[in-house]
Protein backbone atom coordinates (compact mmCIF):
# COMPACT_ATOMS: atom_id res chain seq x y z
CA UNK A 1 0.00 0.00 0.00
CA UNK A 2 1.16 3.66 -0.88
CA UNK A 3 -0.46 6.57 0.04
CA UNK A 4 -0.17 9.71 -2.17
CA UNK A 5 0.04 12.46 0.34
CA UNK A 6 -0.91 15.66 -1.48
CA UNK A 7 2.03 17.50 0.25
CA UNK A 8 4.50 15.35 0.03
CA UNK A 9 3.59 12.84 -2.65
CA UNK A 10 3.25 9.07 -2.85
CA UNK A 11 5.12 7.47 -0.09
CA UNK A 12 4.90 4.40 1.88
CA UNK A 13 2.29 3.45 4.14
CA UNK A 14 4.79 3.12 6.89
CA UNK A 15 5.15 6.48 7.00
CA UNK A 16 1.82 7.14 8.20
CA UNK A 17 -0.52 6.36 11.40
CA UNK A 18 -4.10 5.97 10.77
CA UNK A 19 -6.97 6.85 13.03
CA UNK A 20 -9.94 5.66 11.78
CA UNK A 21 -13.11 5.68 10.13
CA UNK A 22 -13.79 9.88 9.37
CA UNK A 23 -17.68 9.62 9.13
CA UNK A 24 -18.35 9.85 13.07
CA UNK A 25 -18.94 13.14 14.13
CA UNK A 26 -18.40 14.42 17.60
CA UNK A 27 -22.29 15.14 19.07
CA UNK A 28 -22.57 19.18 19.86
CA UNK A 29 -25.36 19.84 21.86
CA UNK A 30 -25.92 23.05 23.03
CA UNK A 31 -26.50 23.78 26.84
CA UNK A 32 -30.15 24.55 26.14
CA UNK A 33 -31.04 22.31 22.91
CA UNK A 34 -33.44 20.74 24.94
CA UNK A 35 -32.16 17.15 24.32
CA UNK A 36 -32.86 14.24 27.31
CA UNK A 37 -29.79 13.04 28.93
CA UNK A 38 -30.20 9.59 27.40
CA UNK A 39 -30.71 11.54 23.95
CA UNK A 40 -27.31 12.85 24.48
CA UNK A 41 -25.93 9.57 26.00
CA UNK A 42 -27.13 7.98 23.07
CA UNK A 43 -25.13 10.14 20.73
CA UNK A 44 -22.13 10.05 22.27
CA UNK A 45 -22.54 6.31 22.85
CA UNK A 46 -23.04 5.87 18.92
CA UNK A 47 -19.86 7.99 18.01
CA UNK A 48 -17.36 6.78 20.88
CA UNK A 49 -18.54 2.94 20.55
CA UNK A 50 -20.53 1.95 17.03
CA UNK A 51 -19.18 1.68 13.42
CA UNK A 52 -20.09 1.04 10.09
CA UNK A 53 -17.01 -1.01 9.43
CA UNK A 54 -17.95 -1.10 5.67
CA UNK A 55 -16.31 -3.72 3.04
CA UNK A 56 -15.94 -1.53 0.40
CA UNK A 57 -14.97 2.50 -0.04
CA UNK A 58 -14.63 3.88 3.13
CA UNK A 59 -13.18 7.75 4.55
CA UNK A 60 -10.72 7.33 6.83
CA UNK A 61 -8.17 9.92 8.78
CA UNK A 62 -4.17 9.14 8.44
CA UNK A 63 -1.75 10.77 10.08
CA UNK A 64 1.64 11.65 7.72
CA UNK A 65 3.91 11.83 10.87
CA UNK A 66 7.11 10.83 9.11
CA UNK A 67 6.18 13.21 6.34
CA UNK A 68 4.46 16.70 6.56
CA UNK A 69 2.50 16.27 9.54
CA UNK A 70 -0.66 16.49 8.36
CA UNK A 71 -3.84 15.11 9.14
CA UNK A 72 -5.18 13.33 5.47
CA UNK A 73 -8.72 12.04 4.55
CA UNK A 74 -8.36 8.97 2.24
CA UNK A 75 -11.05 6.91 0.55
CA UNK A 76 -9.80 3.49 0.39
CA UNK A 77 -11.28 -0.16 -0.72
CA UNK A 78 -11.09 -2.27 2.72
CA UNK A 79 -11.20 -5.30 0.22
CA UNK A 80 -8.78 -4.60 -2.07
CA UNK A 81 -6.79 -1.78 0.06
CA UNK A 82 -6.87 0.49 -3.31
CA UNK A 83 -6.86 4.14 -2.87
CA UNK A 84 -9.85 6.55 -4.68
CA UNK A 85 -8.29 9.78 -3.48
CA UNK A 86 -6.15 11.36 -0.86
CA UNK A 87 -7.21 15.16 0.51
CA UNK A 88 -5.68 17.48 3.37
CA UNK A 89 -8.23 16.76 6.35
CA UNK A 90 -10.30 20.26 6.82
CA UNK A 91 -8.64 22.98 9.00
CA UNK A 92 -5.51 20.85 8.54
CA UNK A 93 -1.96 23.17 9.38
CA UNK A 94 -1.36 26.46 7.37
CA UNK A 95 -1.83 24.70 4.17
CA UNK A 96 -4.37 25.00 1.24
CA UNK A 97 -5.73 21.58 0.27
CA UNK A 98 -4.20 20.67 -2.92
CA UNK A 99 -5.42 17.97 -4.89
CA UNK A 100 -3.60 14.53 -4.86
CA UNK A 101 -1.27 14.54 -8.33
CA UNK A 102 -1.71 18.55 -8.85
CA UNK B 1 -16.07 -45.33 13.06
CA UNK B 2 -13.86 -44.50 16.67
CA UNK B 3 -10.59 -43.68 16.64
CA UNK B 4 -7.68 -45.49 18.39
CA UNK B 5 -4.35 -47.17 18.36
CA UNK B 6 -6.36 -50.32 17.02
CA UNK B 7 -7.95 -48.45 14.22
CA UNK B 8 -4.88 -47.11 13.13
CA UNK B 9 -3.21 -50.18 13.29
CA UNK B 10 -5.85 -52.14 11.66
CA UNK B 11 -5.98 -49.10 8.89
CA UNK B 12 -2.05 -49.71 8.45
CA UNK B 13 -2.56 -53.53 7.81
CA UNK B 14 -4.76 -52.75 5.09
CA UNK B 15 -2.72 -49.68 3.23
CA UNK B 16 -5.11 -47.09 5.12
CA UNK B 17 -7.48 -47.32 2.11
CA UNK B 18 -10.43 -48.56 5.20
CA UNK B 19 -10.57 -44.95 6.03
CA UNK B 20 -13.96 -43.13 6.12
CA UNK B 21 -15.02 -39.42 5.52
CA UNK B 22 -14.83 -37.51 8.68
CA UNK B 23 -18.41 -36.17 8.47
CA UNK B 24 -21.17 -36.30 6.11
CA UNK B 25 -22.10 -33.93 3.46
CA UNK B 26 -25.46 -32.91 3.71
CA UNK B 27 -27.42 -31.18 1.67
CA UNK B 28 -29.47 -28.33 3.92
CA UNK B 29 -33.11 -29.28 5.42
CA UNK B 30 -35.69 -26.59 5.63
CA UNK B 31 -35.46 -26.06 8.92
CA UNK B 32 -33.27 -26.41 12.31
CA UNK B 33 -33.97 -25.62 15.18
CA UNK B 34 -30.86 -23.40 15.90
CA UNK B 35 -28.73 -22.25 12.84
CA UNK B 36 -25.04 -21.14 13.29
CA UNK B 37 -23.09 -19.10 10.69
CA UNK B 38 -19.63 -19.57 10.54
CA UNK B 39 -17.95 -23.00 10.24
CA UNK B 40 -14.74 -21.42 12.30
CA UNK B 41 -13.43 -22.89 15.19
CA UNK B 42 -15.86 -21.40 17.53
CA UNK B 43 -19.53 -22.15 15.14
CA UNK B 44 -18.18 -25.82 15.06
CA UNK B 45 -17.68 -26.36 18.78
CA UNK B 46 -21.17 -24.29 20.05
CA UNK B 47 -22.98 -27.18 16.91
CA UNK B 48 -20.93 -29.63 19.50
CA UNK B 49 -22.09 -27.97 22.87
CA UNK B 50 -25.75 -28.07 22.00
CA UNK B 51 -25.73 -31.09 20.80
CA UNK B 52 -23.55 -32.95 23.44
CA UNK B 53 -24.42 -30.79 26.61
CA UNK B 54 -27.80 -29.23 25.73
CA UNK B 55 -29.62 -32.11 23.39
CA UNK B 56 -30.71 -29.82 20.72
CA UNK B 57 -29.23 -31.81 17.60
CA UNK B 58 -31.35 -30.42 14.92
CA UNK B 59 -28.59 -28.19 14.54
CA UNK B 60 -26.80 -26.92 10.95
CA UNK B 61 -23.31 -24.69 10.65
CA UNK B 62 -23.98 -22.75 7.07
CA UNK B 63 -19.94 -21.59 6.13
CA UNK B 64 -19.32 -19.86 2.87
CA UNK B 65 -16.04 -21.39 2.34
CA UNK B 66 -14.94 -24.77 3.35
CA UNK B 67 -14.75 -25.31 7.33
CA UNK B 68 -11.53 -23.84 9.06
CA UNK B 69 -10.74 -21.61 5.67
CA UNK B 70 -11.35 -18.11 7.84
CA UNK B 71 -9.20 -17.48 11.05
CA UNK B 72 -9.50 -20.77 13.02
CA UNK B 73 -7.14 -22.24 9.68
CA UNK B 74 -4.86 -19.05 10.01
CA UNK B 75 -3.98 -18.41 13.36
CA UNK B 76 -0.34 -18.85 15.34
CA UNK B 77 -2.04 -21.99 17.49
CA UNK B 78 -1.16 -20.28 20.95
CA UNK B 79 -3.70 -21.26 23.63
CA UNK B 80 -2.81 -19.54 27.27
CA UNK B 81 -5.26 -18.61 30.37
CA UNK B 82 -2.80 -15.80 31.45
CA UNK B 83 -5.08 -12.85 32.03
CA UNK B 84 -5.39 -10.13 34.36
CA UNK B 85 -9.34 -9.00 34.62
CA UNK B 86 -12.48 -10.21 36.28
CA UNK B 87 -14.62 -11.98 33.53
CA UNK B 88 -11.41 -12.70 31.38
CA UNK B 89 -9.74 -14.88 33.54
CA UNK B 90 -12.53 -17.34 34.88
CA UNK B 91 -13.40 -17.83 31.37
CA UNK B 92 -10.26 -18.28 29.54
CA UNK B 93 -9.12 -20.74 32.56
CA UNK B 94 -12.84 -22.76 31.68
CA UNK B 95 -11.31 -22.77 28.37
CA UNK B 96 -7.91 -23.93 29.16
CA UNK B 97 -9.53 -26.88 31.45
CA UNK B 98 -11.73 -27.96 28.28
CA UNK B 99 -8.25 -27.65 26.42
CA UNK B 100 -6.72 -30.04 28.84
CA UNK B 101 -9.44 -33.16 27.77
CA UNK B 102 -10.16 -32.32 24.33
CA UNK B 103 -8.85 -35.26 22.39
CA UNK B 104 -10.53 -37.43 25.12
CA UNK B 105 -14.22 -35.46 24.54
CA UNK B 106 -13.61 -35.45 21.00
CA UNK B 107 -11.84 -38.71 20.16
CA UNK B 108 -9.66 -36.43 18.01
CA UNK B 109 -6.03 -35.70 18.24
CA UNK B 110 -5.81 -32.01 18.36
CA UNK B 111 -1.69 -32.14 19.34
CA UNK B 112 -2.61 -30.00 22.35
CA UNK B 113 1.04 -29.29 23.67
CA UNK B 114 0.87 -28.15 27.09
CA UNK B 115 4.84 -26.67 26.32
CA UNK B 116 4.55 -23.08 28.20
CA UNK B 117 4.59 -19.96 27.19
CA UNK B 118 6.88 -16.92 28.58
CA UNK B 119 6.23 -13.13 28.26
CA UNK B 120 9.26 -11.85 28.86
CA UNK B 121 10.07 -8.11 31.04
CA UNK B 122 12.61 -5.94 30.49
CA UNK B 123 12.06 -3.27 32.70
CA UNK B 124 11.30 -2.91 36.88
CA UNK B 125 7.53 -1.34 35.99
CA UNK B 126 7.18 -4.07 33.56
CA UNK B 127 8.18 -6.90 36.08
CA UNK B 128 5.65 -5.33 38.48
CA UNK B 129 3.00 -5.58 36.09
CA UNK B 130 3.43 -9.25 35.70
CA UNK B 131 4.24 -9.50 39.25
CA UNK B 132 0.46 -8.49 39.22
CA UNK B 133 -1.09 -10.05 36.84
CA UNK B 134 0.85 -13.75 37.79
CA UNK B 135 -1.08 -13.14 41.38
CA UNK B 136 -4.09 -12.32 39.89
CA UNK B 137 -3.79 -15.79 37.87
CA UNK B 138 -2.94 -17.27 41.11
CA UNK B 139 -5.71 -16.04 43.41
CA UNK B 140 -7.84 -17.37 40.49
CA UNK B 141 -6.35 -20.88 40.87
CA UNK B 142 -4.46 -20.49 37.70
CA UNK B 143 -0.50 -21.87 37.25
CA UNK B 144 1.93 -18.86 36.95
CA UNK B 145 5.21 -18.41 37.58
CA UNK B 146 7.54 -15.04 38.03
CA UNK B 147 10.90 -16.42 36.51
CA UNK B 148 14.28 -14.11 37.27
CA UNK B 149 16.71 -13.61 34.21
CA UNK B 150 19.00 -16.65 35.28
CA UNK B 151 16.21 -19.03 35.11
CA UNK B 152 15.28 -17.78 31.65
CA UNK B 153 18.55 -17.95 30.73
CA UNK B 154 18.43 -21.76 31.84
CA UNK B 155 16.13 -22.56 29.60
CA UNK B 156 16.02 -20.20 26.59
CA UNK B 157 19.84 -19.66 26.48
CA UNK B 158 19.68 -18.47 23.16
CA UNK B 159 18.13 -15.30 23.83
CA UNK B 160 19.74 -11.62 23.38
CA UNK B 161 20.24 -11.30 27.44
CA UNK B 162 22.90 -8.35 27.09
CA UNK B 163 21.21 -6.10 25.02
CA UNK B 164 21.63 -2.31 26.43
CA UNK B 165 18.35 -1.42 24.63
CA UNK B 166 16.02 -3.94 25.89
CA UNK B 167 17.74 -6.29 28.86
CA UNK B 168 15.91 -9.72 29.50
CA UNK B 169 15.01 -9.18 33.34
CA UNK B 170 12.89 -12.24 33.60
CA UNK B 171 9.58 -13.31 32.30
CA UNK B 172 6.00 -14.68 33.90
CA UNK B 173 5.60 -18.49 32.87
CA UNK B 174 2.32 -20.57 32.13
CA UNK B 175 3.79 -23.99 32.13
CA UNK B 176 -0.13 -25.06 30.98
CA UNK B 177 -0.22 -23.16 27.98
CA UNK B 178 1.07 -24.11 24.37
CA UNK B 179 -0.12 -24.45 21.16
CA UNK B 180 -2.57 -26.79 19.57
CA UNK B 181 -3.03 -27.63 16.41
CA UNK B 182 -5.59 -25.55 14.94
CA UNK B 183 -6.81 -27.61 11.77
CA UNK B 184 -7.03 -30.76 14.28
CA UNK B 185 -9.68 -29.06 16.49
CA UNK B 186 -11.91 -27.63 13.48
CA UNK B 187 -12.00 -31.17 12.23
CA UNK B 188 -12.44 -32.88 15.61
CA UNK B 189 -15.56 -30.45 16.21
CA UNK B 190 -17.06 -31.36 13.21
CA UNK B 191 -16.56 -34.79 13.33
CA UNK B 192 -18.06 -34.55 16.91
CA UNK B 193 -21.06 -32.43 15.86
CA UNK B 194 -21.46 -34.52 13.37
CA UNK B 195 -21.65 -37.85 14.77
CA UNK B 196 -23.76 -36.20 17.54
CA UNK B 197 -26.67 -35.24 14.19
CA UNK B 198 -25.13 -31.43 13.27
CA UNK B 199 -25.41 -30.83 9.82
CA UNK B 200 -22.23 -29.15 8.50
CA UNK B 201 -23.23 -27.35 5.31
CA UNK B 202 -20.25 -25.96 3.14
CA UNK B 203 -19.98 -23.54 0.39
CA UNK B 204 -23.47 -21.83 1.35
CA UNK B 205 -23.03 -18.18 1.93
CA UNK B 206 -25.66 -16.99 4.39
CA UNK B 207 -26.79 -13.60 2.05
CA UNK B 208 -29.87 -12.05 4.42
CA UNK B 209 -32.44 -13.00 7.22
CA UNK B 210 -35.63 -13.82 7.27
CA UNK B 211 -37.71 -11.82 9.56
CA UNK B 212 -41.69 -11.74 10.70
CA UNK B 213 -44.19 -9.08 10.59
CA UNK B 214 -42.34 -8.07 14.27
CA UNK B 215 -38.56 -8.40 13.26
CA UNK B 216 -38.24 -11.65 14.40
CA UNK B 217 -35.45 -13.71 13.09
CA UNK B 218 -37.12 -16.54 11.17
CA UNK B 219 -34.41 -18.23 9.28
CA UNK B 220 -31.62 -17.10 6.69
CA UNK B 221 -31.29 -16.69 2.88
CA UNK B 222 -28.58 -18.40 1.11
CA UNK B 223 -26.54 -19.37 -1.32
CA UNK B 224 -28.37 -22.60 -1.17
CA UNK B 225 -31.67 -21.62 -0.23
CA UNK B 226 -33.67 -20.12 2.13
CA UNK B 227 -33.79 -22.05 5.35
CA UNK B 228 -35.88 -21.00 8.19
CA UNK B 229 -34.42 -21.53 11.60
CA UNK B 230 -35.58 -21.35 15.30
CA UNK B 231 -32.70 -19.33 16.72
CA UNK B 232 -29.36 -17.94 14.70
CA UNK B 233 -26.34 -17.65 15.91
CA UNK B 234 -23.21 -15.61 14.71
CA UNK B 235 -20.07 -16.99 15.20
CA UNK B 236 -18.36 -15.20 11.76
CA UNK B 237 -15.24 -13.32 13.19
CA UNK B 238 -13.79 -10.88 11.11
CA UNK B 239 -17.13 -10.51 8.96
CA UNK B 240 -19.48 -9.79 11.64
CA UNK B 241 -20.27 -6.41 11.28
CA UNK B 242 -21.33 -7.30 7.17
CA UNK B 243 -23.73 -10.19 8.37
CA UNK B 244 -24.71 -7.76 11.10
CA UNK B 245 -25.10 -5.21 8.92
CA UNK B 246 -27.85 -7.85 6.84
CA UNK B 247 -29.99 -7.34 9.60
CA UNK B 248 -29.46 -3.71 10.09
CA UNK B 249 -27.47 -3.93 13.38
CA UNK B 250 -24.26 -1.69 13.75
CA UNK B 251 -22.14 -3.50 16.49
CA UNK B 252 -18.66 -1.76 18.35
CA UNK B 253 -16.36 -3.80 15.83
CA UNK B 254 -13.90 -2.80 13.64
CA UNK B 255 -12.52 -5.91 11.26
CA UNK B 256 -8.37 -5.74 11.03
CA UNK B 257 -5.89 -7.45 9.77
CA UNK B 258 -3.35 -9.31 11.43
CA UNK B 259 -0.38 -11.09 9.76
CA UNK B 260 1.54 -14.47 10.94
CA UNK B 261 4.97 -15.79 9.57
CA UNK B 262 6.67 -19.04 9.23
CA UNK B 263 9.99 -20.21 8.53
CA UNK B 264 11.71 -23.37 6.78
CA UNK B 265 11.49 -26.29 9.44
CA UNK B 266 14.48 -26.67 11.60
CA UNK B 267 15.77 -29.19 14.50
CA UNK B 268 14.09 -28.54 17.74
CA UNK B 269 14.70 -24.66 19.09
CA UNK B 270 12.39 -23.01 21.01
CA UNK B 271 10.39 -26.03 23.91
CA UNK B 272 7.94 -23.39 24.26
CA UNK B 273 6.05 -19.47 23.23
CA UNK B 274 8.11 -16.80 24.06
CA UNK B 275 6.87 -13.19 23.69
CA UNK B 276 9.09 -10.21 23.59
CA UNK B 277 7.94 -7.25 25.99
CA UNK B 278 9.64 -4.31 24.65
CA UNK B 279 8.31 -4.67 21.62
CA UNK B 280 5.37 -6.69 19.72
CA UNK B 281 6.84 -9.94 18.76
CA UNK B 282 5.87 -13.90 20.03
CA UNK B 283 7.71 -17.25 18.31
CA UNK B 284 6.93 -20.48 18.27
CA UNK B 285 8.27 -23.71 16.99
CA UNK B 286 5.67 -26.17 15.27
CA UNK B 287 5.93 -30.05 15.21
CA UNK B 288 7.11 -29.81 11.80
CA UNK B 289 10.07 -27.80 12.78
CA UNK B 290 9.10 -23.80 11.05
CA UNK B 291 9.39 -21.12 13.29
CA UNK B 292 5.74 -19.59 13.73
CA UNK B 293 6.19 -16.01 14.67
CA UNK B 294 3.83 -12.81 14.46
CA UNK B 295 3.40 -9.32 16.27
CA UNK B 296 0.80 -6.46 15.75
CA UNK B 297 -2.01 -5.49 13.57
CA UNK B 298 -1.48 -3.95 10.45
CA UNK B 299 -3.47 -1.43 12.06
CA UNK B 300 -5.99 -0.27 9.26
CA UNK B 301 -9.44 -1.20 8.18
CA UNK B 302 -9.49 -4.03 6.79
CA UNK B 303 -10.89 -7.22 4.70
CA UNK B 304 -8.28 -8.26 2.73
CA UNK B 305 -6.78 -10.86 3.95
CA UNK B 306 -3.39 -9.82 3.45
CA UNK B 307 -0.99 -7.01 4.97
CA UNK B 308 1.52 -4.85 3.94
CA UNK B 309 5.21 -4.52 4.73
CA UNK B 310 5.37 -1.98 7.47
CA UNK B 311 4.69 -4.93 9.89
CA UNK B 312 6.55 -7.77 8.27
CA UNK B 313 9.70 -5.49 8.61
CA UNK B 314 8.62 -4.23 12.22
CA UNK B 315 7.62 -7.91 13.58
CA UNK B 316 11.71 -9.19 11.74
CA UNK B 317 13.21 -6.11 14.14
CA UNK B 318 11.19 -7.55 16.86
CA UNK B 319 12.83 -11.02 16.47
CA UNK B 320 16.05 -9.70 15.75
CA UNK B 321 16.37 -7.62 18.49
CA UNK B 322 15.13 -10.43 21.25
CA UNK B 323 16.85 -13.55 19.21
CA UNK B 324 19.76 -12.39 16.73
CA UNK B 325 20.24 -15.94 15.80
CA UNK B 326 16.76 -15.66 13.56
CA UNK B 327 18.11 -13.69 11.54
CA UNK B 328 20.23 -17.26 9.85
CA UNK B 329 16.54 -18.77 8.68
CA UNK B 330 14.45 -18.19 5.98
CA UNK B 331 11.22 -17.02 6.19
CA UNK B 332 8.49 -19.45 4.25
CA UNK B 333 5.35 -18.51 3.96
CA UNK B 334 3.14 -15.45 5.44
CA UNK B 335 -0.48 -14.66 5.45
CA UNK B 336 -2.88 -12.51 7.08
CA UNK B 337 -6.24 -13.19 8.95
CA UNK B 338 -9.10 -10.39 9.76
CA UNK B 339 -9.58 -10.23 13.37
CA UNK B 340 -12.76 -9.03 14.65
CA UNK B 341 -11.44 -5.86 16.74
CA UNK B 342 -14.06 -5.41 20.04
CA UNK B 343 -14.22 -1.50 21.28
CA UNK B 344 -12.28 -2.27 24.47
CA UNK B 345 -10.31 -6.09 23.43
CA UNK B 346 -12.96 -8.51 24.72
CA UNK B 347 -15.52 -10.90 22.87
CA UNK B 348 -19.05 -9.92 23.19
CA UNK B 349 -21.19 -13.19 23.60
CA UNK B 350 -25.19 -11.79 24.14
CA UNK B 351 -28.08 -11.82 22.40
CA UNK B 352 -28.71 -9.04 20.23
CA UNK B 353 -31.73 -6.48 20.41
CA UNK B 354 -33.47 -8.60 17.31
CA UNK B 355 -35.84 -11.20 18.58
CA UNK B 356 -34.19 -15.14 17.12
CA UNK B 357 -30.71 -13.51 16.81
CA UNK B 358 -27.50 -14.19 19.25
CA UNK B 359 -24.00 -13.01 18.42
CA UNK B 360 -20.62 -14.78 18.87
CA UNK B 361 -17.69 -12.09 18.23
CA UNK B 362 -15.34 -9.34 19.55
CA UNK B 363 -12.32 -12.29 19.43
CA UNK B 364 -9.62 -9.96 18.35
CA UNK B 365 -6.70 -12.17 17.80
CA UNK B 366 -6.83 -13.99 20.17
CA UNK B 367 -9.74 -16.07 19.74
CA UNK B 368 -8.18 -19.73 19.21
CA UNK B 369 -7.34 -20.74 22.75
CA UNK B 370 -11.05 -19.21 23.33
CA UNK B 371 -12.38 -22.11 21.06
CA UNK B 372 -13.76 -24.64 23.55
CA UNK B 373 -14.98 -22.12 26.24
CA UNK B 374 -17.34 -20.27 23.62
CA UNK B 375 -18.71 -23.10 21.88
CA UNK B 376 -20.22 -24.33 25.27
CA UNK B 377 -21.14 -20.15 26.44
CA UNK B 378 -22.50 -20.17 23.34
CA UNK B 379 -24.54 -23.03 22.97
CA UNK B 380 -25.58 -22.72 26.80
CA UNK B 381 -26.97 -18.96 25.79
CA UNK B 382 -28.28 -20.48 22.67
CA UNK B 383 -30.39 -23.33 24.78
CA UNK B 384 -31.10 -21.57 27.68
CA UNK B 385 -31.64 -17.64 26.83
CA UNK B 386 -29.37 -16.73 29.13
CA UNK B 387 -25.61 -16.06 29.76
CA UNK B 388 -23.28 -18.56 30.83
CA UNK B 389 -22.11 -17.67 34.15
CA UNK B 390 -18.32 -17.43 33.03
CA UNK B 391 -19.36 -15.41 30.19
CA UNK B 392 -22.22 -12.75 32.05
CA UNK B 393 -20.02 -9.82 31.80
CA UNK B 394 -19.34 -10.52 27.78
CA UNK B 395 -22.49 -8.47 27.14
CA UNK B 396 -23.40 -6.46 24.25
CA UNK B 397 -24.33 -3.45 26.24
CA UNK B 398 -21.51 -3.27 28.75
CA UNK B 399 -20.33 -0.18 26.25
CA UNK B 400 -23.06 1.88 27.01
CA UNK B 401 -22.98 0.74 30.62
CA UNK B 402 -19.77 2.05 30.87
CA UNK B 403 -18.39 -1.95 31.61
CA UNK B 404 -15.88 -2.41 29.49
CA UNK B 405 -13.01 -4.79 29.65
CA UNK B 406 -10.28 -3.46 28.36
CA UNK B 407 -7.41 -5.70 29.70
CA UNK B 408 -4.66 -3.65 27.72
CA UNK B 409 -6.15 -0.01 28.91
CA UNK B 410 -6.44 1.62 25.20
CA UNK B 411 -9.70 2.91 24.84
CA UNK B 412 -12.21 2.33 21.97
CA UNK B 413 -9.55 2.67 19.53
CA UNK B 414 -10.07 -1.17 18.52
CA UNK B 415 -5.83 -0.98 16.08
CA UNK B 416 -4.23 -0.83 19.27
CA UNK B 417 -5.53 -3.54 21.54
C1 LIG C 1 -2.53 -14.36 12.01
C2 LIG C 1 -3.41 -14.72 13.18
C3 LIG C 1 -2.84 -15.21 14.35
C4 LIG C 1 -3.63 -15.52 15.45
N1 LIG C 1 -3.04 -16.08 16.53
C5 LIG C 1 -3.79 -16.49 17.57
C6 LIG C 1 -3.18 -17.16 18.66
O1 LIG C 1 -1.98 -17.44 18.66
N2 LIG C 1 -3.95 -17.52 19.72
C7 LIG C 1 -5.29 -17.25 19.75
O2 LIG C 1 -5.92 -17.55 20.75
N3 LIG C 1 -5.91 -16.64 18.71
C8 LIG C 1 -5.19 -16.26 17.62
N4 LIG C 1 -5.81 -15.66 16.54
C9 LIG C 1 -7.25 -15.36 16.61
C10 LIG C 1 -8.15 -16.53 16.27
O3 LIG C 1 -7.68 -17.17 15.11
C11 LIG C 1 -9.59 -16.05 16.06
O4 LIG C 1 -9.99 -15.20 17.12
C12 LIG C 1 -10.60 -17.20 16.00
O5 LIG C 1 -10.17 -18.19 15.08
C13 LIG C 1 -11.97 -16.68 15.59
O6 LIG C 1 -12.99 -17.64 15.70
P1 LIG C 1 -13.37 -18.69 14.55
O7 LIG C 1 -12.38 -19.79 14.57
O8 LIG C 1 -14.76 -19.11 14.74
O9 LIG C 1 -13.23 -17.76 13.25
P2 LIG C 1 -13.15 -18.13 11.69
O10 LIG C 1 -12.36 -19.36 11.45
O11 LIG C 1 -12.76 -16.90 10.97
O12 LIG C 1 -14.67 -18.49 11.41
C14 LIG C 1 -15.64 -17.63 10.88
C15 LIG C 1 -16.21 -18.30 9.65
O13 LIG C 1 -17.38 -17.60 9.24
C16 LIG C 1 -17.47 -17.75 7.83
N5 LIG C 1 -18.38 -16.73 7.31
C17 LIG C 1 -18.21 -15.39 7.28
N6 LIG C 1 -19.27 -14.78 6.70
C18 LIG C 1 -20.15 -15.78 6.38
C19 LIG C 1 -21.44 -15.78 5.76
N7 LIG C 1 -22.04 -14.65 5.36
N8 LIG C 1 -22.06 -16.99 5.58
C20 LIG C 1 -21.46 -18.13 5.98
N9 LIG C 1 -20.25 -18.19 6.57
C21 LIG C 1 -19.59 -17.02 6.77
C22 LIG C 1 -16.02 -17.56 7.38
O14 LIG C 1 -15.81 -18.09 6.09
C23 LIG C 1 -15.26 -18.30 8.46
O15 LIG C 1 -14.95 -19.63 8.11
C24 LIG C 1 -5.04 -15.33 15.40
C25 LIG C 1 -5.61 -14.86 14.23
C26 LIG C 1 -4.82 -14.57 13.11
C27 LIG C 1 -5.47 -14.09 11.84
ZN1 LIG D 1 2.68 14.44 3.68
Amino acid sequence: MRIACPFCGERENGEFTYLGDASPKRPNFAVDSGESPEGVEDAFYDYVYLRDNVAGYMREYWYHGGGCRSWLIAERNTVTHEFRSVTAAPGVGAAKPVQAGE
Amino acid sequence: MKYSIFSLAKAALSGHKGWTRAWRDPAPKSHYDVIIIGGGGHGLATAYFLANEYGIRNVAVLEKGWIGSGNAGRNTTIIRSNYGLPGNTGFYEMSMKLWERMEQDLNYNAMVSQRGIINLYHSDAQRDAFARRGNTMRINGIDAELLDAVQIRKELPFLNYDSPRFPIMGGLLQRRGGTARHDAVVWGYARAADQRGVDIIQNCEVTGFVRDHNGKITGVETSRGKISAGKVGMAVAGNTSRVAAMAGMKLPIESHVLQAFVSEAIKPLIPGVITFGAGHFYISQSDKGGLVFGGDLDGYNSYAQRGNMPVIEDVCEGGMAVMPMIGRVRMLRQWGGIMDMSMDGTPIIDKTPIDGLYLNAGWCYGGFKATPASGLVFAHLLARDEPHPEAARFRLDRFRRGAMIDEKGQGAQPNLH
